[in-house]
Protein backbone atom coordinates (compact mmCIF):
# COMPACT_ATOMS: atom_id res chain seq x y z
CA UNK A 1 0.00 0.00 0.00
CA UNK A 2 1.36 3.42 -0.99
CA UNK A 3 -0.09 6.47 0.56
CA UNK A 4 0.84 10.32 -0.71
CA UNK A 5 -0.44 13.36 1.03
CA UNK A 6 -1.07 16.39 -1.43
CA UNK A 7 -2.54 19.50 -0.81
CA UNK A 8 -4.62 20.78 -3.99
CA UNK A 9 -5.24 24.13 -4.92
CA UNK A 10 -8.81 24.59 -7.24
CA UNK A 11 -9.22 27.11 -9.72
CA UNK A 12 -12.75 28.97 -8.98
CA UNK A 13 -14.12 27.07 -11.95
CA UNK A 14 -13.18 23.56 -10.34
CA UNK A 15 -14.55 23.70 -7.26
CA UNK A 16 -17.82 22.00 -7.86
CA UNK A 17 -16.21 18.80 -9.98
CA UNK A 18 -16.49 15.71 -8.33
CA UNK A 19 -12.58 15.27 -8.92
CA UNK A 20 -12.07 12.74 -6.21
CA UNK A 21 -14.73 10.17 -7.05
CA UNK A 22 -14.08 10.27 -10.19
CA UNK A 23 -10.09 9.11 -9.74
CA UNK A 24 -11.24 6.85 -6.99
CA UNK A 25 -13.25 4.63 -9.23
CA UNK A 26 -10.97 5.20 -12.35
CA UNK A 27 -7.60 4.44 -10.23
CA UNK A 28 -9.07 1.96 -7.78
CA UNK A 29 -7.32 4.33 -4.85
CA UNK A 30 -9.05 5.19 -1.62
CA UNK A 31 -8.84 8.93 0.02
CA UNK A 32 -9.07 10.76 3.55
CA UNK A 33 -10.16 14.37 3.40
CA UNK A 34 -7.82 15.84 6.15
CA UNK A 35 -8.94 19.52 5.54
CA UNK A 36 -11.17 21.48 3.02
CA UNK A 37 -11.74 24.89 2.67
CA UNK A 38 -12.50 28.24 0.50
CA UNK A 39 -10.00 31.31 0.09
CA UNK A 40 -10.70 34.18 0.12
CA UNK A 41 -10.42 34.45 -3.64
CA UNK A 42 -13.03 31.51 -3.46
CA UNK A 43 -10.68 28.98 -4.61
CA UNK A 44 -11.03 25.31 -3.36
CA UNK A 45 -8.03 24.19 -1.31
CA UNK A 46 -8.02 20.55 -0.18
CA UNK A 47 -5.67 18.10 2.08
CA UNK A 48 -6.02 14.48 1.38
CA UNK A 49 -4.28 11.60 1.88
CA UNK A 50 -4.42 9.18 -1.15
CA UNK A 51 -3.88 5.16 -0.60
CA UNK A 52 -3.70 2.41 -3.52
CA UNK A 53 -1.02 0.85 -5.39
CA UNK A 54 1.52 3.05 -6.56
CA UNK A 55 1.45 3.42 -10.04
CA UNK A 56 -2.57 4.36 -9.44
CA UNK A 57 -1.72 6.47 -6.58
CA UNK A 58 0.74 8.73 -9.30
CA UNK A 59 -1.48 8.19 -12.10
CA UNK A 60 -4.28 9.65 -10.20
CA UNK A 61 -2.47 12.06 -9.23
CA UNK A 62 -1.07 13.02 -13.11
CA UNK A 63 -4.97 13.13 -13.68
CA UNK A 64 -5.89 15.66 -11.27
CA UNK A 65 -2.84 17.77 -12.17
CA UNK A 66 -3.67 17.64 -15.98
CA UNK A 67 -7.16 18.69 -15.02
CA UNK A 68 -5.92 22.13 -13.96
CA UNK A 69 -5.57 21.67 -10.40
CA UNK A 70 -2.31 22.94 -8.65
CA UNK A 71 -1.05 20.12 -6.55
CA UNK A 72 2.16 20.28 -3.99
CA UNK A 73 3.54 17.02 -1.89
CA UNK A 74 2.75 17.16 1.74
CA UNK A 75 4.67 14.07 1.72
CA UNK A 76 6.58 15.70 4.25
CA UNK A 77 5.68 16.02 8.20
CA UNK A 78 6.48 18.76 10.09
CA UNK A 79 6.13 18.63 13.69
CA UNK A 80 8.03 20.52 16.92
CA UNK A 81 10.13 18.18 19.44
CA UNK A 82 9.12 20.04 22.38
CA UNK A 83 11.98 18.78 24.67
CA UNK A 84 14.44 20.82 22.25
CA UNK A 85 11.69 23.78 21.78
CA UNK A 86 12.71 27.30 23.77
CA UNK A 87 10.03 28.40 23.10
CA UNK A 88 11.59 31.47 20.98
CA UNK A 89 9.64 32.18 18.38
CA UNK A 90 12.15 32.84 15.77
CA UNK A 91 9.95 30.15 13.79
CA UNK A 92 7.07 32.21 14.24
CA UNK A 93 7.43 35.13 12.32
CA UNK A 94 8.74 32.82 9.47
CA UNK A 95 6.19 30.84 8.93
CA UNK A 96 4.08 32.09 6.05
CA UNK A 97 0.59 30.35 6.99
CA UNK A 98 -0.01 30.66 10.88
CA UNK A 99 0.35 27.14 11.42
CA UNK A 100 3.60 28.04 14.04
CA UNK A 101 2.02 30.91 16.67
CA UNK A 102 2.12 32.52 19.69
CA UNK A 103 0.05 31.24 22.48
CA UNK A 104 -2.00 33.58 24.93
CA UNK A 105 1.35 33.27 27.49
CA UNK A 106 3.87 33.36 24.54
CA UNK A 107 4.80 29.96 23.83
CA UNK A 108 5.07 28.43 20.55
CA UNK A 109 1.87 26.70 19.24
CA UNK A 110 1.92 24.44 16.12
CA UNK A 111 -1.73 23.60 14.21
CA UNK A 112 0.10 20.75 11.32
CA UNK A 113 -3.58 21.23 9.47
CA UNK A 114 -2.19 24.38 8.25
CA UNK A 115 1.57 23.73 7.93
CA UNK A 116 2.15 23.39 3.99
CA UNK A 117 5.64 21.50 4.80
CA UNK A 118 8.09 25.07 3.48
CA UNK A 119 10.49 24.15 6.17
CA UNK A 120 11.60 28.26 6.99
CA UNK A 121 10.66 27.45 10.64
CA UNK A 122 13.49 24.74 10.53
CA UNK A 123 15.98 27.47 9.05
CA UNK A 124 15.14 29.82 11.45
CA UNK A 125 14.88 27.24 14.50
CA UNK A 126 18.32 27.92 16.60
CA UNK A 127 17.83 25.05 18.14
CA UNK A 128 17.18 22.22 15.84
CA UNK A 129 13.27 21.61 17.45
CA UNK A 130 11.36 21.41 13.92
CA UNK A 131 11.84 17.87 12.51
CA UNK A 132 11.35 16.74 9.28
CA UNK A 133 9.76 13.58 8.61
CA UNK A 134 9.34 12.03 4.76
CA UNK A 135 6.19 9.98 4.19
CA UNK A 136 8.24 7.10 3.10
CA UNK A 137 9.30 6.62 6.99
CA UNK A 138 6.11 7.13 8.24
CA UNK A 139 2.80 6.13 6.00
CA UNK A 140 3.82 3.13 4.26
CA UNK A 141 1.94 0.14 4.98
CA UNK B 1 11.39 52.75 55.10
CA UNK B 2 14.80 51.30 53.58
CA UNK B 3 15.61 47.76 54.33
CA UNK B 4 19.09 46.24 54.80
CA UNK B 5 20.15 42.89 53.21
CA UNK B 6 20.42 41.71 56.62
CA UNK B 7 17.44 42.09 57.50
CA UNK B 8 16.35 40.46 53.97
CA UNK B 9 18.01 37.89 54.67
CA UNK B 10 16.65 37.20 58.25
CA UNK B 11 13.73 37.07 56.82
CA UNK B 12 14.16 34.49 53.55
CA UNK B 13 16.24 32.44 56.95
CA UNK B 14 12.75 32.47 58.38
CA UNK B 15 10.64 31.71 55.30
CA UNK B 16 9.39 35.13 56.15
CA UNK B 17 10.35 37.03 52.99
CA UNK B 18 8.11 38.15 50.80
CA UNK B 19 9.34 37.66 46.79
CA UNK B 20 7.12 38.45 43.79
CA UNK B 21 8.68 37.87 39.97
CA UNK B 22 9.07 41.26 38.19
CA UNK B 23 6.53 40.13 36.04
CA UNK B 24 3.91 40.33 39.38
CA UNK B 25 5.66 43.26 40.87
CA UNK B 26 4.07 45.11 38.50
CA UNK B 27 0.14 44.13 39.59
CA UNK B 28 1.70 44.82 43.61
CA UNK B 29 2.77 48.37 42.79
CA UNK B 30 -0.76 49.41 40.52
CA UNK B 31 -2.61 48.06 43.16
CA UNK B 32 -0.66 48.99 46.37
CA UNK B 33 1.25 51.99 45.47
CA UNK B 34 5.19 52.04 45.48
CA UNK B 35 5.43 53.18 48.89
CA UNK B 36 2.99 49.98 50.57
CA UNK B 37 4.76 47.68 47.64
CA UNK B 38 8.59 48.38 48.93
CA UNK B 39 7.08 48.29 52.80
CA UNK B 40 5.59 44.89 51.76
CA UNK B 41 7.80 43.19 49.03
CA UNK B 42 11.40 42.12 49.89
CA UNK B 43 12.98 40.50 47.56
CA UNK B 44 11.32 40.70 43.67
CA UNK B 45 13.29 38.16 40.84
CA UNK B 46 14.13 38.06 37.17
CA UNK B 47 15.07 36.13 34.59
CA UNK B 48 15.96 36.05 30.84
CA UNK B 49 17.01 33.38 28.08
CA UNK B 50 18.65 33.44 24.70
CA UNK B 51 21.65 33.17 22.57
CA UNK B 52 24.80 34.94 24.40
CA UNK B 53 27.61 34.97 22.12
CA UNK B 54 29.83 35.87 24.56
CA UNK B 55 30.12 32.92 26.70
CA UNK B 56 32.51 29.88 27.33
CA UNK B 57 33.51 27.30 29.65
CA UNK B 58 36.67 26.92 31.72
CA UNK B 59 37.83 23.49 32.29
CA UNK B 60 40.74 21.33 33.78
CA UNK B 61 40.94 18.18 32.86
CA UNK B 62 43.24 16.53 34.98
CA UNK B 63 46.79 15.07 34.34
CA UNK B 64 47.35 12.50 31.98
CA UNK B 65 50.74 9.82 33.16
CA UNK B 66 53.04 10.95 31.86
CA UNK B 67 52.43 14.65 31.83
CA UNK B 68 51.34 17.04 29.25
CA UNK B 69 51.24 20.56 28.59
CA UNK B 70 48.72 20.72 26.18
CA UNK B 71 48.97 23.03 22.91
CA UNK B 72 46.51 22.52 20.75
CA UNK B 73 43.19 20.45 21.67
CA UNK B 74 39.56 19.68 19.73
CA UNK B 75 36.21 18.82 22.22
CA UNK B 76 34.24 16.70 19.80
CA UNK B 77 36.13 17.94 17.00
CA UNK B 78 35.43 22.08 17.85
CA UNK B 79 38.88 23.64 18.69
CA UNK B 80 39.17 24.93 22.09
CA UNK B 81 41.86 27.22 23.61
CA UNK B 82 44.34 25.92 25.53
CA UNK B 83 47.14 28.67 25.77
CA UNK B 84 46.89 28.60 29.54
CA UNK B 85 48.41 26.33 32.12
CA UNK B 86 48.95 22.31 31.19
CA UNK B 87 45.39 20.81 31.81
CA UNK B 88 43.29 24.21 31.96
CA UNK B 89 41.22 24.80 28.99
CA UNK B 90 38.46 27.27 27.43
CA UNK B 91 36.01 26.24 25.08
CA UNK B 92 34.18 29.31 23.70
CA UNK B 93 30.70 29.35 22.25
CA UNK B 94 30.65 30.65 18.85
CA UNK B 95 33.96 28.14 17.74
CA UNK B 96 32.36 26.35 14.88
CA UNK B 97 33.40 22.42 14.39
CA UNK B 98 36.84 21.90 12.88
CA UNK B 99 35.44 20.70 9.59
CA UNK B 100 32.19 22.83 9.68
CA UNK B 101 32.06 24.20 6.26
CA UNK B 102 31.16 26.93 7.53
CA UNK B 103 29.62 30.25 5.25
CA UNK B 104 31.10 28.26 1.82
CA UNK B 105 27.98 26.70 1.30
CA UNK B 106 25.85 29.62 2.16
CA UNK B 107 23.94 29.95 4.14
CA UNK B 108 25.42 27.65 6.76
CA UNK B 109 23.99 25.70 8.97
CA UNK B 110 26.81 25.46 11.93
CA UNK B 111 25.37 22.41 13.48
CA UNK B 112 27.74 21.46 15.91
CA UNK B 113 29.84 24.07 18.04
CA UNK B 114 31.66 25.20 21.38
CA UNK B 115 28.16 25.90 22.51
CA UNK B 116 27.10 21.95 21.76
CA UNK B 117 29.90 20.91 23.31
CA UNK B 118 29.01 23.02 26.67
CA UNK B 119 25.28 21.53 26.00
CA UNK B 120 26.72 18.10 25.94
CA UNK B 121 29.07 18.28 28.73
CA UNK B 122 25.97 19.63 30.65
CA UNK B 123 23.94 16.67 29.39
CA UNK B 124 26.73 13.84 31.14
CA UNK B 125 27.81 12.76 27.70
CA UNK B 126 30.83 11.88 27.26
CA UNK B 127 32.92 14.17 24.71
CA UNK B 128 35.94 13.34 22.75
CA UNK B 129 39.36 15.64 23.46
CA UNK B 130 42.02 15.00 21.05
CA UNK B 131 45.45 16.86 22.21
CA UNK B 132 48.85 17.92 20.91
CA UNK B 133 51.67 19.01 23.12
CA UNK B 134 55.54 19.91 21.64
CA UNK B 135 56.74 18.53 24.68
CA UNK B 136 58.68 19.37 27.58
CA UNK B 137 61.48 18.10 29.82
CA UNK B 138 58.71 18.42 32.77
CA UNK B 139 55.90 17.71 30.31
CA UNK B 140 57.29 15.22 28.28
CA UNK B 141 53.90 13.39 26.56
CA UNK B 142 52.56 14.94 23.16
CA UNK B 143 49.20 13.10 22.17
CA UNK B 144 46.32 12.51 23.53
CA UNK B 145 42.93 11.10 22.37
CA UNK B 146 40.33 10.39 24.97
CA UNK B 147 37.11 10.34 26.03
CA UNK B 148 35.64 13.10 28.62
CA UNK B 149 33.17 13.41 31.08
CA UNK B 150 31.85 16.31 33.07
CA UNK B 151 31.78 13.99 36.20
CA UNK B 152 35.58 13.47 35.72
CA UNK B 153 36.39 16.94 35.46
CA UNK B 154 38.20 18.74 37.89
CA UNK B 155 36.43 21.70 36.92
CA UNK B 156 34.20 22.97 34.61
CA UNK B 157 33.32 26.86 35.23
CA UNK B 158 30.85 29.09 32.46
CA UNK B 159 32.77 32.06 32.77
CA UNK B 160 30.80 34.77 30.36
CA UNK B 161 32.16 37.81 29.35
CA UNK B 162 29.12 39.48 28.49
CA UNK B 163 25.57 38.32 29.67
CA UNK B 164 22.41 39.97 30.07
CA UNK B 165 22.34 42.70 27.46
CA UNK B 166 20.26 45.75 29.38
CA UNK B 167 18.27 46.32 26.22
CA UNK B 168 18.75 45.44 23.14
CA UNK B 169 17.83 46.42 19.19
CA UNK B 170 15.14 45.33 17.10
CA UNK B 171 16.60 44.19 14.13
CA UNK B 172 15.37 44.74 10.86
CA UNK B 173 16.36 43.74 6.88
CA UNK B 174 15.46 47.39 5.40
CA UNK B 175 18.00 47.64 2.06
CA UNK B 176 18.57 43.76 1.41
CA UNK B 177 17.42 42.64 -1.95
CA UNK B 178 17.32 38.88 -0.31
CA UNK B 179 16.90 37.42 3.36
CA UNK B 180 20.28 38.14 5.38
CA UNK B 181 21.12 35.74 8.15
CA UNK B 182 21.97 37.70 11.32
CA UNK B 183 22.76 36.68 15.08
CA UNK B 184 19.25 38.22 14.94
CA UNK B 185 17.64 35.06 12.94
CA UNK B 186 16.28 35.18 9.62
CA UNK B 187 15.38 39.25 8.37
CA UNK B 188 13.48 39.16 4.85
CA UNK B 189 14.03 41.99 2.58
CA UNK B 190 12.01 44.88 2.38
CA UNK B 191 11.73 44.95 6.45
CA UNK B 192 9.62 41.71 6.29
CA UNK B 193 9.91 41.17 9.64
CA UNK B 194 11.43 42.19 13.03
CA UNK B 195 12.95 40.17 15.47
CA UNK B 196 14.08 41.15 19.13
CA UNK B 197 15.93 39.86 21.92
CA UNK B 198 15.22 40.92 25.31
CA UNK B 199 12.71 39.85 28.32
CA UNK B 200 11.54 42.85 28.88
CA UNK B 201 10.03 43.79 31.71
CA UNK B 202 11.35 40.52 33.35
CA UNK B 203 14.74 40.95 32.38
CA UNK B 204 17.21 41.58 35.26
CA UNK B 205 19.06 45.06 34.18
CA UNK B 206 15.94 46.36 32.98
CA UNK B 207 14.99 45.84 36.67
CA UNK B 208 17.48 47.90 38.38
CA UNK B 209 18.63 50.22 35.43
CA UNK B 210 21.06 52.21 37.60
CA UNK B 211 22.78 49.36 39.27
CA UNK B 212 21.86 49.91 42.59
CA UNK B 213 21.93 46.86 43.94
CA UNK B 214 23.51 44.13 41.25
CA UNK B 215 27.28 44.55 41.11
CA UNK B 216 30.14 42.46 41.71
CA UNK B 217 29.87 39.75 43.73
CA UNK B 218 25.61 39.58 43.40
CA UNK B 219 24.54 35.69 43.68
CA UNK B 220 22.21 35.04 41.04
CA UNK B 221 20.53 32.11 38.71
CA UNK B 222 23.00 30.68 35.97
CA UNK B 223 22.12 28.22 33.50
CA UNK B 224 19.81 26.38 36.27
CA UNK B 225 22.89 26.71 39.01
CA UNK B 226 23.51 29.40 41.54
CA UNK B 227 26.43 31.67 39.54
CA UNK B 228 28.09 34.97 40.44
CA UNK B 229 28.17 38.36 38.78
CA UNK B 230 31.98 38.76 38.73
CA UNK B 231 32.69 41.97 36.65
CA UNK B 232 31.00 44.51 34.92
CA UNK B 233 30.70 42.72 31.16
CA UNK B 234 32.48 43.30 27.92
CA UNK B 235 31.18 46.22 25.95
CA UNK B 236 29.40 47.85 29.19
CA UNK B 237 27.96 51.19 28.13
CA UNK B 238 25.64 53.01 30.90
CA UNK B 239 26.21 56.44 29.56
CA UNK B 240 23.23 55.65 26.58
CA UNK B 241 19.98 57.84 26.17
CA UNK B 242 17.77 57.11 28.66
CA UNK B 243 13.67 57.39 29.77
CA UNK B 244 12.24 59.73 32.31
CA UNK B 245 12.51 56.51 33.81
CA UNK B 246 15.62 55.55 34.26
CA UNK B 247 15.17 52.89 31.04
CA UNK B 248 18.16 52.73 28.61
CA UNK B 249 16.85 52.71 24.80
CA UNK B 250 19.12 50.76 23.77
CA UNK B 251 21.77 47.81 24.45
CA UNK B 252 23.54 49.45 27.98
CA UNK B 253 25.19 47.43 30.83
CA UNK B 254 26.07 43.87 30.39
CA UNK B 255 27.50 41.26 33.17
CA UNK B 256 30.38 39.02 33.37
CA UNK B 257 29.33 35.84 35.58
CA UNK B 258 30.25 32.69 36.37
CA UNK B 259 29.37 29.52 37.88
CA UNK B 260 29.73 25.93 38.11
CA UNK B 261 28.65 24.03 34.81
CA UNK B 262 28.75 20.82 36.80
CA UNK B 263 25.69 21.90 38.35
CA UNK B 264 23.47 23.34 35.44
CA UNK B 265 20.43 22.07 33.63
CA UNK B 266 20.38 21.45 30.17
CA UNK B 267 17.02 23.39 30.06
CA UNK B 268 18.82 26.66 30.54
CA UNK B 269 22.43 25.76 28.49
CA UNK B 270 21.56 25.32 25.06
CA UNK B 271 23.43 24.98 21.86
CA UNK B 272 22.44 27.25 19.21
CA UNK B 273 22.99 27.44 15.53
CA UNK B 274 22.46 30.20 13.36
CA UNK B 275 21.61 29.65 9.94
CA UNK B 276 23.92 31.86 7.73
CA UNK B 277 25.68 33.22 11.29
CA UNK B 278 27.47 31.02 13.35
CA UNK B 279 26.85 28.88 16.48
CA UNK B 280 25.96 30.41 20.11
CA UNK B 281 24.86 29.45 23.63
CA UNK B 282 21.60 30.00 24.85
CA UNK B 283 21.82 31.19 28.44
CA UNK B 284 19.35 30.83 31.14
CA UNK B 285 20.13 33.67 33.71
CA UNK B 286 18.15 35.87 36.62
CA UNK B 287 18.59 38.05 38.78
CA UNK B 288 17.40 38.73 42.38
CA UNK B 289 16.83 42.38 43.52
CA UNK B 290 15.96 43.58 46.95
CA UNK B 291 13.59 45.95 47.52
CA UNK B 292 15.95 47.89 49.49
CA UNK B 293 13.58 51.45 49.16
CA UNK B 294 10.72 52.82 47.60
CA UNK B 295 12.77 53.53 44.32
CA UNK B 296 13.70 49.77 43.51
CA UNK B 297 9.96 49.14 43.79
CA UNK B 298 9.44 51.63 41.55
CA UNK B 299 12.12 50.58 39.35
CA UNK B 300 11.27 47.20 39.48
CA UNK B 301 7.48 47.61 38.73
CA UNK B 302 8.58 48.70 35.12
CA UNK B 303 6.35 47.54 32.37
CA UNK B 304 7.22 46.64 28.66
CA UNK B 305 5.31 49.75 27.63
CA UNK B 306 7.74 51.72 29.57
CA UNK B 307 10.81 50.27 27.66
CA UNK B 308 11.83 50.85 24.11
CA UNK B 309 14.02 49.26 22.06
CA UNK B 310 15.58 50.88 18.28
CA UNK B 311 14.60 49.17 15.26
CA UNK B 312 17.82 49.08 13.55
CA UNK B 313 18.78 47.90 10.07
CA UNK B 314 20.86 44.94 9.88
CA UNK B 315 21.45 45.13 5.62
CA UNK B 316 23.35 48.41 5.64
CA UNK B 317 23.34 50.44 9.02
CA UNK B 318 24.22 47.73 11.38
CA UNK B 319 27.17 45.88 9.61
CA UNK B 320 28.61 49.18 8.04
CA UNK B 321 28.35 50.72 11.85
CA UNK B 322 26.73 53.64 10.00
CA UNK B 323 23.64 55.73 10.57
CA UNK B 324 20.79 55.38 13.79
CA UNK B 325 18.17 53.73 14.15
CA UNK B 326 15.23 54.03 11.92
CA UNK B 327 12.17 53.90 14.69
CA UNK B 328 12.00 52.54 17.90
CA UNK B 329 9.04 50.46 19.46
CA UNK B 330 7.75 49.32 22.63
CA UNK B 331 8.24 45.68 24.00
CA UNK B 332 4.49 45.75 24.46
CA UNK B 333 4.11 46.21 21.17
CA UNK B 334 6.59 43.69 20.17
CA UNK B 335 5.22 40.64 21.71
CA UNK B 336 1.54 41.81 20.01
CA UNK B 337 3.48 39.71 16.98
CA UNK B 338 2.79 42.76 14.87
CA UNK B 339 4.07 46.29 14.70
CA UNK B 340 3.94 49.29 12.26
CA UNK B 341 7.64 50.62 10.35
CA UNK B 342 6.87 53.28 7.76
CA UNK B 343 3.36 52.66 7.40
CA UNK B 344 4.14 48.84 6.83
CA UNK B 345 3.24 46.24 9.06
CA UNK B 346 6.02 43.80 10.38
CA UNK B 347 5.50 40.51 12.15
CA UNK B 348 7.90 40.41 14.94
CA UNK B 349 9.56 37.48 16.48
CA UNK B 350 11.63 36.73 19.30
CA UNK B 351 15.48 35.11 19.64
CA UNK B 352 14.87 35.15 23.62
CA UNK B 353 12.31 32.99 24.81
CA UNK B 354 9.98 34.83 27.07
CA UNK B 355 8.42 31.93 28.80
CA UNK B 356 11.67 30.30 29.54
CA UNK B 357 12.51 34.00 31.04
CA UNK B 358 9.08 33.91 33.17
CA UNK B 359 10.52 30.27 34.17
CA UNK B 360 14.08 31.33 35.59
CA UNK B 361 12.30 34.28 37.73
CA UNK B 362 9.22 31.70 38.97
CA UNK B 363 12.57 29.27 39.75
CA UNK B 364 14.36 31.74 41.64
CA UNK B 365 11.23 32.95 43.79
CA UNK B 366 11.20 29.47 44.85
CA UNK B 367 14.58 28.87 46.09
CA UNK B 368 14.05 32.15 47.82
CA UNK B 369 11.10 31.16 49.72
CA UNK B 370 12.89 27.85 50.39
CA UNK B 371 15.11 29.54 52.20
CA UNK B 372 17.82 27.88 49.98
CA UNK B 373 19.25 31.31 48.34
CA UNK B 374 20.36 34.24 50.30
CA UNK B 375 21.28 37.44 48.54
CA UNK B 376 24.49 39.37 48.43
CA UNK B 377 25.70 42.73 48.85
CA UNK B 378 27.57 43.26 46.05
CA UNK B 379 31.07 44.05 47.05
CA UNK B 380 32.06 46.64 43.99
CA UNK B 381 29.18 48.38 41.85
CA UNK B 382 28.82 48.52 38.24
CA UNK B 383 30.27 51.44 36.91
CA UNK B 384 26.94 53.58 36.58
CA UNK B 385 26.22 56.44 33.71
CA UNK B 386 27.86 59.33 36.06
CA UNK B 387 31.25 56.79 35.66
CA UNK B 388 32.06 58.30 32.00
CA UNK B 389 32.79 54.59 31.59
CA UNK B 390 32.05 53.87 27.96
CA UNK B 391 32.14 51.36 25.02
CA UNK B 392 34.07 53.19 22.23
CA UNK B 393 34.71 51.37 18.55
CA UNK B 394 38.34 50.13 17.76
CA UNK B 395 40.94 52.73 16.19
CA UNK B 396 42.60 51.01 13.61
CA UNK B 397 45.90 52.30 13.33
CA UNK B 398 49.90 50.53 12.56
CA UNK B 399 51.55 52.62 14.95
S1 LIG C 1 7.02 24.10 7.36
FE1 LIG C 1 6.39 26.14 6.64
S2 LIG C 1 4.17 26.14 6.93
FE2 LIG C 1 4.94 24.40 8.12
S3 LIG C 1 5.21 25.25 10.17
FE3 LIG C 1 7.17 25.46 9.11
S4 LIG C 1 7.15 27.51 8.25
FE4 LIG C 1 5.02 27.01 8.78
S1 LIG D 1 12.51 28.57 16.69
FE1 LIG D 1 12.80 26.48 17.43
S2 LIG D 1 13.13 26.73 19.64
FE2 LIG D 1 12.26 28.66 18.90
S3 LIG D 1 10.05 28.40 19.20
FE3 LIG D 1 10.48 27.74 17.10
S4 LIG D 1 10.79 25.53 17.29
FE4 LIG D 1 10.93 26.35 19.35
Amino acid sequence: MFSERILMQFPRELVNEPLLSIVTKEFDIVFNIISARITENEEGQLKVELRGKRPNVLAAVDYIKKKGVSIRSLSKFVTVDRKLCTDCGACVVQCPTGALYYEEDLSVGFDAAKCIACELCRLACPYSAIVVAHADEVTHV
Amino acid sequence: MAKTYEEINDKIKKGKAVVVTAEEMIAVVKEKGVRAAAKDVDVVTTGTFGPMCSSGAFINVGHTKPKMKITKGTLNGVPVYCGLAAVDLYVGATEAAEDDPLNRVFPGEFRYGGGHVIEDLVAGKDVRFVASAYGTDCYPRKELDTLLNIKDLNEAILLNPRNAYQNYNVAVNAHGKRPIYTYMGILRPNIGNANYCSAGQLSPLLNDPHYRTIGIGTRIFLGGAVGHVIWQGTQHNPGVPRTDGGVPKGGAGTLAVAGDLKQMSTEFIRGASFRGYGVSLGVGLGVPIPIIDEEMAKFTAVSDADITAPITDYSVAYPEASGGPIGEVTYSELRTGRITINGKEVPTGAISSYPKARKIAATLKAWIEAGKFLLTEPIAPLPAAESGYKFGPLKERKK
